[in-house]
């Protein structure tokens, strides 16, 4: 088959199986525009801002476990797309993210829409290639959905200079079946002797934890983790990356940890004996103060990136490989092992977790005038059977939308954890309601995050995308608005946003429906109607208590025992708790 | 301490400025970098020497292997190994006495006087770092005019080699 550079950069998507692209033209890319005009396998989506298009594919990918695809031009089409590939990177999200480059005769002057965007997307992919002769096209767009897509996944980019894709030089175009790269060997088996030190540890820890993240969700392991920690009967608990993949009903499950995590949780990190941490990386917003981290426990650490591991802190039995398989093999080595978990243990120490439970930490005012946030996530998961696609932005309304929707499935739970990209939330909802046509997609969000990308409401009308916007506004960046309460006598310096726009009719104007609901009693007849409305956008403008805060909370420089909690929910235990 | 680390990489554009970002970016110190195409002339080899607390090391070497276009990483310190640098000094031989003490000082450190012109010398010498360390301190300050090293390079001896 004879193509062009920009048929065969189109050919191979087609050839990778890609549904979607989102993109944004421009110059450099015109002749790749042109190509896709031509055809109708690849479908472009046309977002409204290239942070747009590159949200869209994360969340395409997060609820997928497909590589999301973006297409960009030059210069500031490239440099718009890198909170996008930074926010991919964090989270371990593969995209492959092709960008136009200027005519390969000018790079290096300077020239209209130059950037050097190997350059500056260099710190915040997994890897990123220039291509600089057509020949190469093919091989190289193989190379990047494979790098993306295996070992620990990420953004790839590929510039490709606009010359290279002339409509008017055609070569041979053959699509390779797979692809090796000699310096690129991911480790995907455990090592069985550690495996076997490992479950010996295991059987023989008296309170013992399972501390599970986003790894779990990436190497799709959810059913693997679930059969683990239902089988040893250990307590579970997930990183904010990690939630749905044991399900949040499940029996073991002790909530989230870390900064915003159950009392629960976080002293059970504290106390126990024994850490299994399976696809999770020590974040600084889950260990809290690293010198206080899990003083009492032996660490078995499951992660298919070695550098992750003893990378914050000492592991005991470091495992690297995908989780998905060191579990199976963990659970092959369970059956033969001779011994079973020490039953009495377990029971003092459930016995002990749920005395930690009883002072629930996660209390709220029910009986308040105002309506609450949390009451808003809790009624949603009633109205949506718990079973929607959630994505979020950044904020108190992210923690809130962690806590208490009660995550059951895997990749359902859509946010950006690593960077913490306010502005993720509505193009991030486009991605996945196209993946899942037939599914229900809510965006929780609050006012300040929804309008850094507020233009993509324009790109759901376009595509019928009946995305729903539950929006918690508080009329404040509220989590500035926490930290400056507690840490800053509340000195609320630019936290406030004195001019919002009308949100009901801004959603009118943009094509949709939209509503403000303001008491309480309002709450579940209004998100009932609006799921009802199955094919239209629906923008919710909850007003909602401007004061509440988000706890528990562990401040900076605490440890897990140094919680602070709201001050009905001391557990019965007063030395069980210090507040920070 | 100080750790030689040597790294076979795939010899293509942006290589070096993957593992220079590499170190900016977390903040990892760079001593010295060279590098050179190996006899496979689609592989060059990087020595890099650097210091830190044996996680540093540690986390260096990982985050190096995790660079998809590096193949291979070894801290040749760890075991037993020959360090090279080479230096070049342009030194002002004025007058007779001068030009036979550079000549003597040459010959104890074997070295060598590669150039003459107008009462110019260069001396290029080979050796460790500190060998180099003497041979400067051993010179008159003043009558260095310039002076060029190139970086430390390393092998392992014996066996041990970093291939693919
Ligand atoms: C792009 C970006 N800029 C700044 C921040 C810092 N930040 C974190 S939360 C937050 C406030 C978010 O306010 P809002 O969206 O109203 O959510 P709320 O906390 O009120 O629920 C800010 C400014 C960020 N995370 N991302
Ligand atoms: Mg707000």
């Amino acid at each position: 088959m004879k193509l062009s550079g920009a048929e065969i950069v189109i050919q191979s998507l087609k050839d990778e199986g890609v549904e979607y692209v989102f993109g944004y033209p421009g110059g450099a890319v015109l002749h790749i525009y042109d190509a896709i005009h031509n055809q109708s396998d690849v479908e472009h989506i046309l977002v409204r801002h290239e942070q747009g298009a590159t949200h869209a594919a994360d969340g395409y990918a997060r609820s997928t476990g497909k590589p999301g695809v973006v297409l960009v031009t030059s210069g500031p089409g490239a440099t718009n797309a890198v909170t996008g590939i930074a926010t991919a990177h964090l989270d371990s999200i593969p995209l492959v993210v092709i960008t136009g480059q200027v005519t390969s005769a000018f790079i290096g002057s300077d020239a209209f829409q130059e950037v050097d965007s190997v350059g500056i997307s260099r710190p915040c992919v997994k890897h990123n290639f220039l291509i600089k002769r057509a020949e190469d096209i093919a091989d190289t767009m193989k190379k990047a959905f494979h790098i993306a897509t295996t070992g620990r996944p990420g953004p790839v980019v590929v510039d490709i200079p606009k010359d290279i894709t002339d409509p008017n030089i055609k070569i041979d175009y053959e699509y390779p079946e797979d692809i090796k790269i000699r310096s690129y060997n991911p480790t995907v088996q455990g090592n069985q002797r550690q495996i076997k030190k490992a479950v010996e540890l295991i059987l023989a820890a008296k309170r013992p934890m399972i501390y599970s993240g986003g790894g779990v969700v990436l190497s799709n392991a959810s059913e693997e983790l679930t059969t683990f920690a239902d089988r040893l009967g250990f307590p579970i608990t997930q990183t904010l990356m990690g939630l749905g993949a044991y399900p949040a009903s499940g029996k073991n499950f002790v909530g989230m940890l870390g900064m915003h995590g159950t009392y629960e949780a976080n002293m059970a990190m504290h106390e126990c004996d024994t850490l299994v941490a399976i696809g999770a990386r020590f974040d600084d917003r889950v260990t809290g103060d690293i010198e206080k981290f899990c003083p009492h426990a032996k660490i078995i650490h499951i992660d298919i990136d070695p550098s992750s591991i003893a990378k914050n802190v000492r592991v005991d039995i470091p495992i690297v490989g995908d989780v998905k398989h060191v579990l199976v093999d963990m659970s092959k080595e369970l059956k033969l092992a001779k011994t079973e978990p020490d039953a009495k243990a377990l029971e003092s120490w459930w016995k002990q977790i749920k005395k930690w439970e009883s002072g629930n930490c996660l209390r709220y005012d029910k009986n308040s005038a105002l309506i609450k946030p949390q009451f808003v996530v809790e009624e949603l998961h009633k109205v949506t059977g718990g079973d929607a696609f959630i994505t979020s932005d950044v904020g108190q309304h992210q923690m809130f939308a962690a806590q208490f929707y009660g995550f059951n499935k895997p990749r359902r739970w859509i946010n950006s954890g690593g960077l913490g990209t306010m502005g993720f939330g509505l193009p991030a909802a486009l991605g996945v309601q196209l993946a899942h046509r037939d599914e229900v997609v809510a965006c929780i969000t609050g006012e300040a995050s929804i309008q850094m990308c507020i233009q993509e409401l324009s790109t759901a009308l376009q595509y019928d995308l009946p995305v729903k916007i539950i929006m918690l506004n508080n009329r404040y960046m509220g989590m500035v608005r926490q930290w400056q309460e507690f840490f800053y006598e509340s000195r609320y310096s630019q936290s406030y946003m004195k001019a919002l726009p009308d949100f009901v009719k801004l959603a009118e104007s943009y094509g949709h429906v939209g509503m403000r609901i303001e008491k309480p009693a309002d709450v579940n007849s209004a998100l009932t109607e609006a799921f009802a409305m199955k094919d239209k956008l629906v923008f919710m403008d909850f007003i909602t208590d401007q004061t509440e805060n988000v706890y528990p909370m562990i401040a900076a420089g605490k440890g897990h025992h140094e919680m602070h909690l709201q001050a009905e929910c001391v557990p019965t235990q007063s030395s069980d708790r210090e507040l920070a | 301490m100080r750790h030689i680390i040597s790294v076979l990489i795939e010899n293509e554009a942006g290589a070096l400025s993957r593992v220079a970002g590499l170190f900016s970016a977390r903040g990892y110190n760079i001593e010295s970098l060279t590098v050179g195409v190996t006899e496979d002339a689609s592989l060059s080899r990087m020595t890099i020497t650097t210091r830190g607390s044996d996680n540093i090391i540690e986390q260096i070497i990982k985050q190096l292997n995790k660079l998809v276009d590096v193949v291979k990483v070894a801290d040749i310190t760890e075991g037993s190994h020959i360090e090279r640098e080479l230096m070049m000094v342009k030194v002002d031989a004025k007058d007779s006495a001068t030009k036979d003490e550079l000549q003597r000082l040459a010959d104890i450190f074997k070295g060598r006087i590669i150039d003459v012109s107008d009462d110019i010398y260069i001396i290029e010498l080979t050796g460790e770092g500190e060998k180099l360390d003497s041979f400067i301190n051993a010179l008159e300050e003043k009558i260095i005019i310039e002076t060029v090293r190139s970086g430390a390079t390393g092998i392992a001896r014996g066996k041990k080699a970093l291939q693919v």
